[in-house]
């Protein structure tokens, strides 16, 4: 049995003497963007919670492309999806993300409108 | 007939069996079909939590003034267990990759050392996780719900949270919780808080400098403080009860729905992290018996794999909707 493994990330700029050396360099990787995300949750930098996105503060926004950024190395590199064939690849990521945003995108839109019918209606909920 | 047979042979190789196009295995490709099944019901849960906190995004709970608690300490660090949480299972997520790894080149002795650290980083992660639901259940300071099930919490002047034990006044009083052995009918109600309304009432009324912040959030995503005045009258006008902690109907820190999702998002993933560890048990007790190497390949370890790997990517996802955004 063969177990060929891709050792280039990040598109070619880092490229691994071996598949060991490679999942360690993912856990830096990983750990990093982590220790991002708990000190920006932390500290809160003014101009990110200030600007708005999509109704959405910007901070939550870092905070979501972080995720993304950090799931595609754990599916990518620890669950060896580098590694298998075009047609798995997409039959998982593709399914998967089309029905989660879509999901998404409904619950959101739903949830939002909601709020407003509280907000503006003429019945005062803070009772 | 020369043609048949042809067609025939042809069609013998594509659809004959023994072909796999997607290059896995039987058992690779279920796992997969499962863990994205499996991370579909994840986000079912994630996205109603979405929808229920942008229906309340005015008035929703602040997660790192929830979650402040770390072992051993009352000192408050907002993030900072959760995120020691995180790394566990990060962690343990690479000694099952280094176990898949060893098992590829056939090294039983690596396979089951590193299995053993991923059971012992996922017995960790199981622990704690049960201990954060134990201080979240045990509550912190302490509030007051009112009548339209909103929660007062309450501050000194400062702006620093002050628990109800701080100023609760000691009154008289006759209430004692009812037990089954002394009705009619053999019924009981649930434990008492430990203070009564009036006791809350009367000793935040002798505490002039006692503020209340209501769960309405400032423009700067704060929550609002209200006036000494408007913080009286809001107390006698409104509050009915008190609420220490949190479970499924009253929870301390803010709206209920927060504890409900934290408890069922939290939960299943915990039950995931928690037959992971089992299933990793048995596999490595396959592993140290021997029956993979007998069998000529570690593919059980790497599907089990698969299957922890998605319990990590799940938890990245739930640590940034539930403590971060």
């Amino acid at each position: 049995m063969a177990h060929e493994h891709k050792l280039e990330i990040f598109r070619g700029l880092l490229k691994f003497k071996s598949n060991i050396t490679k999942i360690w360099g993912v856990l830096i990787i990983l750990s990093i963007v982590t220790i991002i995300e708990v000190w920006l949750g932390i500290i809160k930098p003014e101009f990110l919670t200030e600007g708005r996105f999509m109704r959405m503060k910007l901070l939550n926004w870092v905070f979501i492309l972080l995720t993304i950024f950090k799931a595609y190395y754990i599916t990518w590199d620890f669950m060896h999806m580098r590694d298998e064939v075009k047609g798995l690849r997409r039959a998982v990521v593709w399914t998967g993300i089309f029905l989660i945003l879509y999901l998404v995108f409904i619950l959101l839109t739903e949830g939002d409108y909601i709020f407003d019918v509280y907000d503006t209606g003429f019945q005062s909920w803070d009772f | 007939m020369d043609a048949t047979v042809t067609n025939t042979t042809s069609e013998g190789k594509t659809w004959g069996g023994g072909n796999k196009p997607l290059k896995a295995s039987y058992g690779k490709l279920m796992m997969w079909f499962f863990i994205l099944s499996d991370g579909l019901s994840f986000s079912g849960f994630l996205a109603a939590y979405g929808f229920s906190r942008f229906k309340f995004i005015d008035a929703w709970p602040i997660a790192d003034e929830v979650f402040t608690h770390v072992p051993f300490t009352h000192e408050s660090y907002p993030m900072i267990y959760v995120a020691f949480m995180t790394f566990v299972l990060i962690m343990s997520s690479v000694t099952m990759v280094l176990a898949v790894d060893a098992g590829h080149h056939m090294k039983k002795n690596k396979v089951i050392i590193y299995m053993f650290l991923t059971i012992i980083g996922g017995a960790v992660f199981v622990g704690s996780q049960a201990w954060e639901w134990a201080t979240f259940i045990k509550g912190d300071y302490g509030a007051v719900e009112t009548k339209g099930g909103k929660i007062l919490q309450f501050l000194n002047t400062d702006g620093e949270r002050v628990a109800l034990a701080d100023f609760a006044a000691t009154l008289p009083g006759e209430r004692v919780q009812h037990e089954s052995k002394n009705g009619i009918w053999y019924d009981s109600e649930k434990a008492l808080p430990t203070y009564t309304i009036d006791e809350v009432k009367a000793g935040f009324a002798a505490n002039p400098d006692l503020l209340i912040r209501i769960q309405t959030l400032t423009a700067k995503g704060e929550k609002t403080i209200l006036s000494r005045e408007e913080s009286l009258l809001r107390l006698n006008r409104d509050a009915v009860g008190v609420v220490e902690g949190a479970n499924l109907k009253h929870n301390e820190y803010g709206t209920p729905l927060f504890a409900d999702f934290f408890f069922f998002i939290t939960g299943f993933h915990g039950f995931h992290v928690f037959s992971g560890v089992l299933i990793n048990l048995i596999i490595f007790f396959n592993v140290v018996l021997g029956t993979y190497e007998r069998r000529g390949h570690y593919e059980m370890v790497e599907k089990v794999g698969l299957y922890w790997h998605f319990v990590d990517l799940v938890w990245v996802f739930v640590f940034t909707f539930f403590y971060l955004v």
